[in-house]
């Protein structure tokens, strides 16, 4: 197996961890991707969550005001 | 007992980082050129790293994949899984820095009657296979139970294959380790071994990276669920007679 020259083979090695490097790129960019997704999802589910807890407060709240109202008015 | 503590995965990427990075150095700073095959042979410290590892993670699979089996802890699936996805990315990698290499060496981006060549091929299509045979099982338990009995049968494979190719006589490919001739000098040795360590924390960090999404699109799944079934429950309490609402 003849050796190539330095200019001839240099090409090749770089082509090697070239290739090795933008393969790792694509990796990471796809799980970049990924990862945006699970953020926009869980800010979604954030934002869920909070409209919940607003409408469950709101439901509560009257008869929560009713109640301090009542302790008030035994108080006074 | 004692307990190992696992890294943190920024420590995992920053050691793969250093480890790596100091190896390709070593691969072009260090290591003295190969009498025969000349500058070439640097491909060596990253395609023979890189192929050790996609075999490494398949057999990995398999060892999960019997856990699986024995205790029926799915976590144990979801390793297997991510090993043979990670062994198959590495696979990839191995099957295209070899291409090169073989072209700068050989003249040709394939050859089909090397024995190395042709059973790393078989292992990689082998273990293609195993995303559609996964999926195409709907049942999540069946699902598993599948794929980890290919993933036993398919790494038992991989030993085997490997035995097989160094049993063959023809062999373009170099035979670079335990070779009568002596294998590889200090420096070239030492600096493989620098990058082979450093590949197998690459993988070792990209499967934790991986598991760590899984596990985060799990608890997004499972936040989603509980938050879809309260809704439905709290409406259904507040129309219902005698409810609270």
């Amino acid at each position: 197996m003849p050796a190539l020259p330095l200019d001839e083979a240099g090409k090749y090695v770089a082509g090697a961890y070239v290739v090795f490097v933008a393969l790792l790129l694509i990796y990471v960019a796809i799980m970049a991707v990924r990862i945006d997704r699970m953020r926009e999802e869980l800010s979604d589910l954030a934002d869920l969550a909070e409209r919940k807890a607003r409408s469950t407060q709101h439901a509560a709240g009257r008869p929560q005001a009713e109640a301090d109202e009542r302790s008030r008015e035994v108080v006074g | 007992m004692i307990r190992l503590e696992m890294p943190s995965l920024r420590t995992m990427a920053l050691a793969t980082v250093v480890v790596l990075g100091g190896a390709f150095a070593l691969a072009f700073f260090y290591a003295p050129n190969d009498a025969d095959q000349g500058f070439v042979q640097k491909i060596f410290y990253l395609h023979v790293p890189i192929a050790i590892c996609a075999l490494g993670g398949f057999i990995l699979a398999a060892i999960y994949a019997i856990a699986h089996l024995r205790t029926g802890n799915p976590i144990h699936d979801v390793r297997a899984y991510v090993s043979i996805h990670m062994g198959i990315i590495f696979g990839t990698a191995a099957l295209l820095t070899g291409a090169i290499w073989a072209r700068a060496a050989w003249g040709k981006w394939w050859v089909w009657e090397e024995p190395t060549l042709v059973s790393f091929l078989i292992v990689y299509l082998l273990y293609a296979t195993y995303y559609p045979l996964r999926y195409a099982i709907e049942d999540r338990e069946r699902q598993a139970r599948y794929a980890s009995v290919f993933a036993i049968t398919a790494g038992a494979f991989v030993p085997l294959n490997f035995i097989a190719v160094r049993l063959a006589e023809s062999l373009v490919h170099p035979r670079v380790f335990a070779t009568s001739e002596g294998g590889l000098p200090g420096e070239m040795l030492f600096t493989f071994l620098v990058a082979l360590a450093g590949m197998a924390l690459l993988f070792a960090t990209l499967m934790r990276f991986e598991l760590a999404a899984k596990a985060t699109r799990g608890q997004i799944s499972r936040l989603r669920r509980a938050l879809d079934s309260e809704a439905p429950a709290a409406a259904a309490s507040r129309i219902a007679p005698g409810g609270s609402g």
